[in-house]
């Protein structure tokens, strides 16, 4: 079966409070760690993109060019480019180190919800709320898309990318995927509006967050419901969800101002992390530790699974 | 500026204004002549002289020096070392550029002589040739310098010589029995027929075992024409003007070039008799000239012609001027009967005389000939089944099977028309009622029972009859009315055809500039162009023979029609006129649309499947989806359809307007209210213990065993879709009945503005979830996004002060305005699709915002804010969350101000307007109720909290409240 096999000694949860970063930038429309997990990129409101160290929260760098506010941001696997979308409809691809935009892409008749690079940094891929998916090549130096996906009926809230396969969450209530390998597309009816999808990292599953307040992992292949976790509170604004870094729990935010831990096989609440008063809105895991970060507001909080390493890192 | 404004500002200004600076772009000047400079390909500085004082400069400053001065060529001591002879070319002393095409001398491949052909040349020829004339010792020149010449010859000839080639031999392998015979023919050599039974005759002479070289091939001459005379004109020979006067008496100006030559030669031969040099009246009789000769030459009238068609000249060629030479025989007087004149230079006869076509004429039409052809109407009663046959009987009055056998003219014109209804149909109709038809048979045949059978029958032909009057009814509209009579109707047509025959049978533009009116049926455009052309060539049953003699009736009488609509409605235009227009791409496929192939199951499946958790097949759809080659490319795939050029979903085209769509549509809107009626019984007893998701933590084990519950019967599957949906209705009935009430406390303006958003009702989540299923138009906010662009809101963020008081004001009226009893009429709706029609009531609830918050955080706790309409109208889908409190003030104002994709809840972000906004405001609402500045400011104090900076700008406000 698609299941990993639970781990022996009990997976450490990043319930600790390691730092609070205000970002300065209005509301922090998403926070995602780059591709190593080292640093922290936060897309504001106010148009503008920031990256932070991880491991002090000091900020290294401001990225302004958007029109509006930024919405999405991935980072190369090499950490040289990053991509961005917004409300002003256009993508984004940042050079990391200079700061330039390095290629504006318009195309988008909305905004842009989410963006994403391939595992190569050769294909940015964007899904607006046009319910179109383009693929943007940062090879050439073209300016249309080279394959647009406007199979969803609705706007595009959530995309991944995996290998081969392309994860596309919309708000007509589907999850596609489209396996380039194959050549296939493959639509699973969820029936309220997607807010959030994500591969397993054992890409064998695909988890999906809907506006019913329900998270499900469904398996990839057949498209079999894993697992149904609810309790948090989703009715009427894009929130993400995630998987830990094991495959252990599953994680999403909640508009209660907490963000829900479940156990992955088992489906029940491990763990109900209290972030604040309002909605947090984005959340991010590190890609090998047990380390989040969760948005809220105009601020960032960085958890970590053991506070006291932690302090004595930020002493240093 | 408040000096534009000033009228009496004087303009007088000095010297002369700068220009504009553009702003971002870099300055372009053009450069002024005086400072362009011209430069060589290598970028050098060249110094340009004038025309007269040699143009460009040469070497280092028109000098031959260097910058290090002038440099001799190296020298060399003789003592050591003789230097070697030097010879200095003049390109030695020439630049690079000189050598190039435009330059002084240019370089040029050239054949060297050893390559070139031995062909004389000809202007060189014609020198030697005066020259000799007007030597000295007359014709002496030219024959010394060719004595002198030495003997070369070019590599080919050499080549050939060193393979055993002779002189005068042709080339190739040694024949067998001809022998070729050497004679060089200058000029045109006509091919002889007699001459060649005179060398077989030869043949027979000739040894058998001698192998002859073959026969010199007489070399194309290529000369090209230069002079401007006509053909055969070459002008005054000075040879025969000046020297041969005695000889020739006549001057004849129409040889050939070649005969000249000849002359040449031949005058040449009797340079010996003759002597050259000046010689006639003018300057008396030479010493050694022969007195016989008539000096005093004449040119004797004879050699002209005076009378016109009077004598023959003796070739019988009246009034020819040109041709006199003639040097053949008359051998073959078939040719001169063709040809009446001479063969030109370069031209020969053709061997074969080309065949004349035979014209002829047109057969004499009887008188009484009509030009009109009637086809028999095509009906086998046979093919129709008998009650249909009674249904066009019953229709039309009696069937057509008689008709076949008589006359077209004794038809009346509802008999012309369509044979059977079945070619009225379409084609898949067509086979729709053949099968009716064929189920029909098969029953009469088998059960044997006619009575049911003739009752379906009789419906079918019932419905059929009622069909084909409709359809008549139409038919006649278009066409002459029937019983009035046929030959109005036939002189119209008639009259069209003419007038179609009139429009193409003139010149006119050529076929393949037409329109092609039927460009989408190849065959029948091609039916079309075969009676455009026909018409052309005025043929005036044009009509008639281009039509398929096997379609029908029916489509031949259509086709008929359309062509000559189509022959007069396209006929030509000017052609200068047409060839001004270029036709478009012919892409009006109107009655057709591009659909998936593959189109998702039944939604309503999927429905019922998510609500009972069974995901898997039932949820999913798999479809053949290509990407992108490049797309492949980039993600390190293989193409996994390679060779096919779709991108995408395939498409196929489909009739927009076809029954079979609308019948399809039928089938799910049953199963649609199916659905409904199902759930309509409300006291279904069987209520599954109702899990709500926050009691119990599934784990998938449970929904393991809740899939494998239902798989027994399906009517476990509806009793349990059905419980889950009549709970759903009890909820949304308390819903309902929530909102009534809120509904009846509700100020009348609010009311108006619900009443026009009825849409706001309170839904359940199935209703939701139904509606979004409904709903397929696009986003609504997409369009909002495209038309209210981020252009209209402020990006600088240095404005905000002005727009925050321009903002202010408004409010500060609406709040005054009196609606006191401001109550939890904004019912929480999780609407999500539904938003946009909203937009006009969020003006009149903002004063009320505050209040709708406080009921709606008393009521429940964790109530999502969403719930509450308002300025969520802008979004479609999942919401981003609200922006929250902000340290950097500015920046929030600027957005509250645009509102535009921003998409907080209503609540938090009336309070925020409220507070940042409508600082005034809050004490008028204050004094009205104070229960509501209390609760407001519970949420004011958690977000103070929250950011420090917050608090100094609240202080106001607390101060206030104490």
């Amino acid at each position: 079966m698609a299941f990993p096999q639970p781990r022996p000694q009990a997976p450490q949860l990043p319930q600790h409070l390691l730092r609070t970063i205000e970002c300065q930038q209005g509301a922090v429309r998403a926070v995602r760690f780059n591709a190593d997990g080292n640093y922290v990129l936060t897309c504001g409101s106010d148009k503008s993109l920031k990256l932070w160290s991880a491991s002090r929260g000091t900020l290294l760098k401001t990225y302004t060019g958007h029109g509006y506010e930024v919405l999405d941001v991935d980072s190369s696997y090499d950490n040289s480019q990053l991509c961005t979308c917004s409300s002003d409809k256009t993508v984004i691809l940042w050079d990391v180190a200079s700061g330039q935009v390095t290629r504006k892409l318009r195309g988008h008749a909305g905004k842009v919800n989410c963006v994403q690079f391939n595992e190569e940094a050769t294909v940015m891929l964007s899904g607006s709320i046009d319910g179109t998916v383009r693929c943007w090549d940062t090879r050439s130096r073209r300016y249309e898309p080279i394959q647009i996906l406007d199979e969803a009926q609705d706007g595009i809230s959530s995309l991944k990318v995996s290998e081969h396969e392309l994860l596309i969450g919309s708000v007509d209530g589907r999850v596609r995927r489209y396996d380039l390998r194959m050549g296939q597309l493959h639509v699973d009816f969820i029936g309220s509006p997607i807010t959030c999808v994500c591969f397993s990292r054992d890409s064998q599953c695909t988890l999906s967050s809907s506006l019913d307040s329900t998270v499900r992992l469904l398996d990839k292949s057949s498209g079999e419901m894993l697992g149904e976790y609810s309790g948090h509170v989703n009715k009427g604004y894009k929130l993400d969800c995630c998987l830990s870094d094991k495959d252990t729990h599953v994680l999403s935010c909640s508009e209660d101002g907490h963000v829900y831990f479940w156990d992955l096989v088992e489906g029940s609440l491990t763990l109900k992390l209290p972030v604040g008063k309002a909605v947090v809105q984005s959340l991010s895991f590190h890609p090998t530790e047990p380390r989040l970060l969760t948005a809220m507001e105009g601020h960032v909080q960085v958890w970590g699974a053991e506070p006291e390493d932690a302090a004595v890192e930020d002493k240093l | 500026m408040a000096s534009d404004e000033d009228s009496d500002e004087d303009f007088v200004t000095y010297g002369t204004p700068l220009e504009p600076l553009e702003e971002d772009e870099p300055i372009r000047k053009p450069v002024p002549v005086h400072e362009q400079t011209v430069t060589d390909e290598k970028g050098r500085y060249r110094r340009f002289h004038g025309a007269f004082t040699g143009g460009f400069s040469a070497g280092y400053f028109n000098t031959v020096g260097s910058q290090e001065g002038w440099t001799p060529s190296t020298f060399v001591s003789s003592r050591q070392q003789k230097a070697e002879r030097q010879n200095a070319r003049p390109e030695d002393f020439m630049d690079e550029e000189d050598f190039s095409e435009h330059g002084i001398a240019p370089r040029e491949i050239v054949t060297t002589d050893d390559f070139a052909s031995e062909r004389k040349d000809q202007l060189k020829d014609k020198a030697r040739a005066v020259s000799s004339l007007a030597a000295l010792i007359p014709g002496d020149t030219g024959l010394l310098e060719e004595l002198i010449a030495p003997a070369r010859s070019s590599i080919g000839v050499e080549l050939l010589r060193k393979m055993g080639w002779k002189d005068g031999q042709g080339v190739g392998p040694r024949l067998k029995r001809k022998q070729c015979k050497q004679n060089t023919v200058y000029g045109c050599v006509l091919p002889r027929n007699g001459s060649e039974e005179s060398e077989e005759e030869d043949d027979e002479f000739a040894p058998e075992n001698v192998t002859f070289a073959p026969k010199d091939v007489v070399p194309v001459d290529f000369t090209p024409k230069v002079d401007s005379h006509g053909l055969g004109y070459r002008g005054l020979n000075p040879l025969q003007a000046f020297g041969g006067g005695s000889e020739s008496a006549h001057i004849n100006l129409f040889t050939l070039q070649s005969d000249r030559t000849s002359s040449l030669f031949g005058d040449r031969n009797s340079g010996q008799q003759r002597r050259g040099g000046i010689a006639g009246q003018a300057f008396g009789v030479g010493a050694m000239e022969n007195e016989d000769a008539d000096i005093y030459h004449k040119d004797s009238m004879s050699n002209y012609d005076t009378v016109l068609g009077g004598e023959e000249p003796g070739d019988g060629l009246y009034g020819w001027t040109a041709p006199q030479q003639y040097t053949r025989k008359k051998n073959d007087s078939k040719r001169d009967v063709v040809y009446s004149g001479r063969i030109l230079d370069g031209f020969t006869l053709a061997s074969q005389v080309t065949e004349i076509k035979t014209v002829y004429p047109p057969p004499d039409l009887p008188r009484d000939y009509r030009p009109v052809h009637y086809f028999r109407p095509v009906v086998d009663s046979s093919a129709v089944s008998p009650i249909v046959a009674q249904a066009l009987q019953a229709s039309r009055g009696h069937l057509s099977q008689d008709a076949s056998q008589q006359g077209r003219h004794s038809l009346d014109s509802s008999q012309r028309r369509p044979s059977s209804v079945f070619e009225l149909l379409g084609s898949k109709d067509r086979e729709r009622l053949n099968e009716i038809r064929s189920v029909a048979k098969e029953r009469n045949k088998s059960v044997g029972n006619l009575s049911s059978a003739e009752d379906r029958a009789a419906v079918v032909a019932s419905a059929k009859a009622a069909v084909l009057q409709a359809l008549s009814s139409r038919f006649q509209s278009n066409t002459p009315q029937p019983d009035s009579l046929t030959s109005p109707a036939k002189t119209q047509a008639s009259s069209e055809t003419q007038m179609a025959l009139n429009a193409w049978s003139g010149p006119t533009a050529d076929a393949s500039k037409t329109f092609k009116p039927f460009a989408k049926n190849p065959q029948k455009q091609a039916r079309y162009d075969l009676y455009i052309n026909k018409l052309k060539k005025g043929d005036k049953d044009a009509l008639e023979s281009s039509l398929d003699s096997s379609m029908t009736e029916w489509e031949r009488w259509r086709e008929r029609e359309e062509f000559v609509r189509a022959a007069l409605l396209y006929k030509p235009s000017n052609s200068s006129l047409s060839s001004r227009f270029t036709r478009g791409k012919h892409e009006d496929d109107t009655d057709s649309v591009e659909v998936t192939r593959d189109q998702e199951n039944d939604v309503d499946d999927k429905q019922a499947a998510v609500k009972m958790k069974i995901f898997g097949k039932l949820t999913r759809d798999t479809f053949e989806w290509h990407p992108d080659k490049l797309l492949c490319k980039r993600f390190n795939v293989p193409d996994p359809y390679p060779g096919s050029s779709t991108v995408g979903m395939p498409k196929i085209k489909r009739d927009k307007y076809s029954v079979f769509n609308f019948l399809t549509i039928t089938d799910s809107s049953q199963v649609s209210r199916e659905a409904p009626s199902a759930s309509k019984p409300p006291s279904s007893s069987t209520t599954l213990p109702h899990l709500t998701p926050e009691v119990n933590k599934k784990s998938r084990w449970d929904i393991a065993g809740q899939v494998s519950e239902p798989k027994d019967p399906l009517s476990a599957f509806l009793s349990e879709t059905r419980s889950e949906v009549s709970a759903a209705k009890q909820i949304e009935a308390g819903a309902k009945n929530q909102t009534d009430s809120s509904h009846a406390s509700a100020t009348p303006e609010i009311k108006v503005a619900q009443s026009d958003g009825k849409q706001t009702e309170p839904k359940t989540d199935e209703e939701e979830k139904e509606e979004d299923e409904e709903e397929v138009r696009p986003p609504m906010d997409l369009f909002k996004a495209i038309f209210a662009s981020s252009s209209d809101e402020k990006s600088s963020s240095s404005s905000e002060e002005d727009s925050e008081e321009e903002e202010v004001a408004p409010l500060q009226s609406s709040a005054e305005t009196p609606n006191p009893p401001i109550s939890a009429q904004i019912t929480p709706a999780p609407d999500i699709s539904k938003v946009p029609d909203l937009k006009h009531l969020t003006v009149q609830s903002k004063p009320s915002a505050e209040t709708t918050t406080a009921q709606n955080t008393q009521s429940s706790s964790h109530s999502a804010p969403d719930k509450s309409q308002g300025l969520d109208e802008e979004e479609f889908g999942p919401r981003l969350p609200p922006p929250g409190f902000i340290p950097s003030k500015h920046k929030k104002e600027k957005k509250v101000g645009s509102s535009g994709a921003d998409e907080p809840s209503l609540t938090k972000k009336k309070n925020k307007k409220y507070k940042h906004k409508g600082k005034p405001k809050k004490r008028v609402d204050e004094s009205n109720s104070s229960s509501d500045g209390t609760d407001s400011n519970s949420e004011d104090e958690n977000r103070v909290v929250s950011t420090s900076e917050l608090l100094q700008r609240s202080e106001l406000i607390f101060l206030i409240k104490r």
